[in-house]
């Protein structure tokens, strides 16, 4: 005959703290997985609560990335560090083309970390990743003392498998080739920087934290193999993702300020703060090059999709030895988009 | 975004551009500074000489307090803030600039000093009354639109009977710079500067009014037009200097009317001369040492004087013998003159002020405009001597 | 020289404090620079201080002026030039 289990007492998540005894490996561990995180995330897989996740692949191109997700505060208009940690891994695969399979999700977590907030982060994932049809099948946990994090630091690891005929990457632009963008730039910065109180100002804006994989999907299956490239436009905004792929396929980029997107609140927020909307990180945004002719298709695709509604073409790649991405003001005059140097830290005069 | 957007139409501007093009003598080069760093970063962001024709030219001037802040002051400020118990309060533009032997605030931040990036002097009193056990010290730079609000911060503190709130001041005086560019007299011919006329600052002229530029333009027979900040605001300005030129006049004129008064803002010129009194003379970084153009806090205030309190004493420091920042502040040099520019020196790896600054002529060359440089030939390296007009 | 923002004043606080907004982007900040600062006043906002007040008839009076001067010719009557400085 089997022991009776223990009758363990449910976690205090109103109240209760993450403590040592969470990142031991022990009972308090196992009951902290169990009730915050297999709690959330829900997956055969998961739910077998092996160390690890096994499971059969097809054959083909598998592509894997991995992510560190320290963004403070930690919940911000539009989402939280648990939904970008899933947003942003899928779309590192998502831009090389792939469907994701699954995700792995480690925590670093805070000795005093309120464990109401680990719920509604671990909840945040869940349902992105309950969304966007890719499971989280194994995860890791660990406790460091108070003061030794800050509050929590996240890592999603993904896999994901590329279609065949699709052969996506930063190198293929060539002169002729049309840059697409899906949507306004800006929104996912502005939005964590107006909950940063030393700047001091209030907005609605969301950050635009989403899963692209299905619009990358839409737009393969539209163009094909006209589809040269896609990146997403994070840290270091628009403008240091076009320096890369102009630097990593040797080419210029020729753009229109004026067919660049941006809300009028992120306009007026980095009017404020003195700062350049096309260095300012986006999460729900990628931009493609593609050969000319496949433009308007792939715009036909982008705009039926509620991630691409203000997708547009905004430039061209040209032939360039200084791979310089050129600008045409909204005033008319020229200028050049460079990488961002250092922190972009507001100016004052 | 009103009273912004629509400054900034292109279509407007190319029309007034036609009519500069039309007005300018065709047998004439003009050449015109744009004092203020703002100025300089607005015609580089919009690309505002692609506008211009040929024969009108924009000489970037030293308008910008970062740019023009000794690296001994920066020194003392990094000393300030590794004080024991002490936050140094600075504005973000300060922590990138490359101070004695490789330091800066941003470098003396990552090894433990407390230096805290605030966006108003007002943040730097806040912080000092909700932590009375720190020495809060706030790092003060700029010109004229800067001064009130530090001369305000201090009214605050004082009000609210703190005592451990001071500030390290570095701010300067327009008018000061405007007449030690103007003022060659004496130096030698490839140290004068040949200017036909200046875009005068639009906020620090918010304050000082228009009426300070009346004598310099008189004296050295050069007009002043003070334009706003837009780019449209910046494309009249030239067209009313090039004005000028053509019917001999150098008189000022307010482009800025929306915003600027002949006296300027009464209430802001009483606080600075409640707190503040002239130095005699202040080191300027590329202008060398120019009298009565900077501000020190007044006894009366004293316990708000980090200066005194502290016993700051600043060491002169010399700037990288390449660099021709002094040159370049003074419009006698283009960034693409600088042996060191982008090469050496790039926002990245600064090797002088005008480039560590985003508003410096440099930062502001390399960042928007560097892809000109290939299509010039190689430029001169001194200005083409003008015959008479 | 300073980046100064043109900003709308939407409400006045107590010790001459006020909320601007720039297209729905709200700060709160000191006017005690300007007198009789009014909700609905455009003022230029510089490191959290208000600096001066915009006049709207000078700023319509500009752009008429930048429009006269797209189109080569006399002002159009009426319209002051901008005019000399007296000191």
């Amino acid at each position: 005959m089997s022991s009776p289990r223990l009758r363990a007492r449910k976690l205090d998540i109103r109240g209760g703290l993450v403590d040592l005894s969470h990142g031991a490996g022990g009972r308090a561990s196992a009951q902290l997985i169990d009730e915050i995180f297999r709690t959330a995330f829900d997956n055969p897989l998961l739910n077998q609560a092996n160390d690890q996740a096994a499971f059969d692949v097809q054959a083909g191109r598998m592509v894997m990335s991995t992510d560190g997700y320290v963004i403070w505060p930690l919940f911000f208009p539009g989402g939280d560090i648990g939904s970008l940690a899933v947003h942003g891994t899928i779309n590192d695969l998502a831009m090389a083309g792939a469907k994701p399979l699954h995700l792995a999700a480690s925590y670093i977590l805070e000795e005093g970390f309120p464990l109401a907030d680990l719920r509604r982060i671990a909840d945040s994932m869940g349902r992105a990743a309950s969304e966007a049809g890719v499971a989280i099948v194994t995860g890791d946990t660990k406790v460091v003392e108070r003061g030794k994090a800050d509050g929590v630091f996240i890592t999603t690891t993904g896999i994901g498998l590329v279609p065949p005929g699709l052969e996506l990457s930063g190198d293929r632009a060539r002169p002729g080739d049309v840059l697409i963008l899906s949507g306004s730039i800006g929104d996912h910065g502005v939005a964590v920087m107006s909950k940063r109180s030393s700047l001091g100002f209030e907005t609605e804006i969301l950050s635009d934290s989403a899963a692209l994989h299905g619009l990358v999907a839409d737009m393969a299956a539209a163009a094909g193999p006209s589809l040269r490239l896609m990146r997403d436009p994070t840290r270091g905004g628009l403008a240091a993702t076009l320096n890369e792929i102009a630097q990593q396929s040797c080419c210029g980029f020729l753009i229109e300020e004026a067919a660049i997107p941006v809300r009028p609140e992120v306009a007026a927020a980095c009017e404020l703060l003195g700062l350049d909307p096309l260095h300012v990180a986006n999460e729900g945004k990628l931009v493609a090059v593609a050969a000319p002719g496949a433009a308007a298709a792939l715009l036909r695709v982008m705009r039926a999709h509620p991630l691409g509604r203000e997708a547009c073409v905004i430039g061209e790649v040209v032939a360039d030895d200084q791979c310089f991405v050129q600008m045409t003001t909204s005033f008319g005059g020229g200028r050049i988009v460079d990488w961002l140097t250092g922190e972009q830290l507001p100016r004052i005069c | 975004m009103k009273y912004i957007d629509e400054y900034r139409d292109g279509g407007l501007a190319r029309s007034i551009a036609a009519t500069i093009a039309k007005e300018a003598l065709a047998d004439r080069h003009y050449r015109f500074m744009e004092f203020c760093g703002g100025h300089t970063h607005a015609i580089s962001r919009y690309g505002v000489e692609d506008l211009l024709p040929a024969n009108v030219e924009m000489v970037h001037g030293p308008g910008c307090p970062v740019c023009v802040l000794p690296v001994g002051r920066i020194d003392d400020a990094i000393r300030l803030g590794m004080r024991p118990e002490t936050t140094l309060c600075t504005y973000a533009d300060l922590m990138r600039v490359p101070a004695s032997g490789g330091a800066s605030l941003l470098k003396a931040k990552a090894a433990g000093a407390d230096i805290r990036m605030i966006y108003s002097p007002m943040d730097a009193v806040l912080i000092a009354e909700a932590e009375p056990a720190r020495a809060v010290v706030f790092f003060a730079i700029g010109f004229e639109t800067t001064t009130p609000s530090t001369a305000l911060a201090i009214g605050l503190a004082r009000r609210k009977g703190l005592t451990n709130f001071s500030v390290f001041c570095n701010h300067v005086l327009t008018p000061s710079a405007i007449r030690a560019i103007l003022d060659t007299q004496g130096r030698p011919e490839t140290e004068r500067v040949r200017l036909d006329g200046f875009v005068g600052p639009a906020h620090v002229s918010t304050v000082i009014g228009t009426a300070p530029y009346v004598a310099l333009a008189a004296e050295f027979e050069k007009p002043v037009v003070v334009a706003g900040f837009e780019p449209l605001d910046v494309v009249q300005a030239i067209l009313m200097l090039v004005r000028q030129v053509n019917e001999g006049r150098s008189v000022v004129e307010n482009q800025y009317i929306r915003a600027v008064t002949n006296a300027g803002n009464r209430i802001a010129q009483r606080e600075i001369a409640e707190i503040f009194e002239l130095r005699e003379t202040f080191e300027w970084r590329g202008l060398g040492d120019l009298p009565a153009s900077a501000l020190r806090i007044r006894e009366a205030y004293a316990l708000f004087d980090a200066e005194r309190r502290y016993r700051v004493v600043t060491t002169p420091a010399a700037d990288n013998p390449a660099c021709e920042c002094a040159d370049v502040l003074r419009g006698l040099k283009t960034p693409a003159d600088c042996k060191l520019f982008g090469t050496v020196c790039s926002p990245e790896t600064p090797m002088g002020s005008c480039m560590v600054s985003p508003e410096g002529a440099c930062a502001a060359h390399w960042t928007y405009g560097r892809f000109r440089d290939r299509a010039k030939p190689a430029a001169p390296k001194a200005r083409p001597v003008q015959a008479a007009a | 020289m300073c980046l100064a923002i043109p900003i709308r004043v939407e409400a006045l606080l107590p010790e001459q404090m006020a909320r601007v907004t720039l297209s729905g982007v709200s700060k709160v900040v000191s006017v005690a620079l300007l007198e009789d600062v009014q909700v609905g006043d455009y003022v230029l906002l510089h490191v959290g201080y208000a600096l001066t007040r915009l006049d709207p008839d000078e700023a319509e009076r500009t752009l008429a002026l930048m429009r006269e001067a797209a189109v080569p010719g006399l002002p159009a009557p009426g319209l002051p030039a901008l005019g000399e400085v007296a000191a």
